[in-house]
């Protein structure tokens, strides 16, 4: 070991008779800090190894979504955006596909690495046995996925605001988007790590048919949930669904399009965070010790 | 396993306790009990095995001293750290080698290793010195940039003992390390653990290979439904069966009342004899004293009206041990 920090005394279960062999030379603390950190540089190396699977994979789906909803169907004369015009639709569209490209993220970098590492390679068994208590372990996946949000948010944006067809009027609230895209990019990355701990190999095509499909479908990227209130069951329904405030919040933070209160998306965005890591945390614990 | 500038502690003296269990119990939900009432010490330097056969315990106990089965009784200290209340200390001492492989696939074979350093606190230089002095040892530095799936089972198993001893663990724990391995890569993995050893490592392993356990292990629990049954040197576990000679007889097909007659007689005439055993075939019994055995078995086979179509004299076996103690094989 070749950090420096003063051994401090393990902790005091030495029975009588048994000898302190090679006692930790690091603090609890100090080991699971270090060993925190080398788990985040460990995900990040594998990320940049896979930047020709990562690009791809972030950017293609927002991609066409952007494309056919707001490059071809102006060009054809199809109109989508109802009556806000095609022009409203795609500026309303722009935070809805970087809400997808996070949440998606959460699923693709957190979720099915994890049911993989769970249920087939058990590789996960390895990282477990790092110096650190398991929980951190889960929250750690939470952080790298979440940098990997911030990274997918980032490749997205010039993508939502360059390709259509109609012009895009953003008009970007510093404030909210440089507190709200982190906290969107936890919250995700949090449900990742429960939907990866809950789901495994068989249950897992369960998980893009019955689940991610409504979440995407009913989360707010087509449409402002305000517009919704015609269909005020529907409106009211929806609210269960954590795509929805990602979608406003975005949408606050980069158009000057009426979103949802951000006195309801804030909490409501750190609630479903601890929920999530709270029930991710606990399956993953569950899933890794006996 | 030392290295210049960060010297392993000098070997303490043998004798010094680094594992002990006190009653540790493992029932799993549903009832069953896999480790009952499990009292250990695993001394420094040493080189324990947990043998008896699948599902006796072994893996759920080993799994328990490494944090990844919560004991539901009972306690264990892995270098004076609970591990149940400490799992986080604990780990810092323990390296393990699982029964499956849990390299880590989207890295290459020189990166598992030096992660790992770096998991373990290793500054980035000495992860890379040590990564590169680990694949010199186990002799895979030419696999050093290869992903791991490209390697062959006994070159990933050496990889994973590699990656297991890098930090320099108190103890070292290995599941079934050889289950699945050719014999070749079985052999070079036992002289990789006797090499460790010889460098003072404290190794404790889960087998139901008896070769194994008698090539490698010091002292040995035998154990079976969660209990141990016997714990000592193989030599004394082979010595406590009160033989020194295991012979088997193997007739051509006669009566059953034929052999169960050349058994009486054998147990007449030879001083001695225990573990008679009439077989489907013929006979086993254990005697103390080899000499002139062999002959009189054919004298007496002879007079019982059997023919001997094969008999074979051997020392005492962990196997012998262990169906003297469960009434059955290891294998069952």
């Amino acid at each position: 070991m070749t950090t420096t920090e003063p051994s401090t005394p393990t902790p005091s279960t030495a029975s009588a008779g048994l000898a302190p062999l090679e006692l930790p030379t690091r603090s609890t603390r100090a080991a699971s800090t270090a060993a925190f950190g080398a788990l985040l540089l460990r995900d990040l190396v594998v990320l940049r190894k896979n930047l020709r699977e990562f690009i791809p994979r972030t950017i293609l789906q927002p991609l066409l979504l952007v494309f056919v909803f707001t490059y071809v169907f102006p060009k054809i004369g199809q109109g989508v955006g109802g009556a806000t015009g095609a022009s409203e639709f795609s500026t309303l569209l722009v935070a809805g596909v970087i809400g997808l490209a996070v949440l998606f993220q959460g699923i693709q970098a957190v979720a099915l690495p994890m049911v993989t590492e769970f249920g087939v390679t058990r590789e996960i068994e390895d990282r477990v046995l790092a110096p650190l208590p398991v929980s951190l372990v889960a929250i750690e996946k939470i952080v790298s996925g979440a940098i990997q949000g911030l990274f997918a948010a980032l490749i997205v944006f010039p993508i939502a605001a360059i390709v259509p067809a109609t012009p895009v009027h953003l008009k970007i609230h510093w404030v909210i988007l440089l507190t709200f895209t982190p906290l969107a990019c936890i919250m995700c990355s949090a449900l990742g790590l429960m939907f990866g701990t809950v789901f495994n190999p068989r249950t897992v095509p369960m998980l893009f048919g019955v689940v991610v499909l409504p979440i995407t479908f009913l989360g707010c990227i087509y449409y402002t949930w305000a517009s919704l209130a015609p269909i005020r069951w529907l409106q009211i329904t929806i609210l269960v669904n954590p795509l929805v405030y990602v979608s406003e919040g975005f949408r606050a933070a980069l158009t000057d399009v009426p979103t949802m209160s951000l006195w309801a998306v804030y909490p409501v965005v750190i609630g479903f965070t601890v929920l999530f890591g709270a029930i991710g945390i606990r399956f993953f614990r569950r899933r890794v010790i006996a | 396993m030392t290295a210049p500038a960060t010297p392993a502690p000098a070997p303490a003296p043998t004798g010094e306790v680094v594992i002990r269990t006190e009653g540790l119990t493992k029932v799993y939900p549903g009832g069953v009990k896999a480790v009952d009432g499990l009292d250990l010490e695993v001394y420094q330097g040493e080189i324990f095995g947990l043998l008896g056969p699948n599902g006796a315990g072994k893996s759920t106990t080993a799994g328990m001293l490494t944090t990844r089965v919560l004991p539901t009784g009972g306690r264990a200290l892995v270098g004076g750290v609970d591990v149940v209340a400490h799992p986080a200390a604990a780990k810092q001492l323990i390296g393990v080698v699982p029964q499956s492989n849990t390299l880590d696939r989207a890295l290459t074979v020189w990166e598992n290793l030096y992660f790992h350093g770096r998991f373990f606190g290793m500054s980035a230089k000495v992860a890379r010195r040590e990564s590169d002095r680990l694949l010199e040892q186990f002799r895979l530095e030419e696999r050093a940039k290869a992903p791991v799936l490209a390697l062959s089972g006994g070159m990933a198993q050496r990889l994973m003992v590699a990656r297991a001893v890098m930090h320099r663990p108190s103890i070292l724990f290995l599941d079934e390390p050889t289950a699945g391995l050719d014999p070749q890569s079985r052999i070079a993995l036992w002289e990789i653990l006797e090499e460790l050893h010889d460098d003072g490592q404290t190794i404790l392993l889960t087998t139901h290979y008896m070769e194994e356990a008698d090539q490698l292990c010091h002292r040995l629990a035998i154990i079976d439904h969660g209990r141990v049954l016997a714990l000592d040197t193989p030599e004394a576990l082979k010595a406590s069966i009160g033989a020194d000679t295991f012979v088997t007889v193997s007739t051509a097909p006669v009566e059953p009342a034929v052999r169960q007659a050349l058994a009486d007689r054998l147990t007449g005439s030879l001083t001695g004899v225990t573990n008679m055993e009439v077989t489907d075939d013929g006979l086993r019994f254990g005697v103390r004293g080899a000499r002139g055995v062999l002959p009189a078995v054919l004298a007496a086979a002879d007079e019982s009206g059997a023919t001997v179509v094969d008999l074979r004299a051997e020392e005492p076996t962990l196997e012998t041990v262990f169906i003297e103690l469960t009434g059955k094989d290891l294998r069952e």
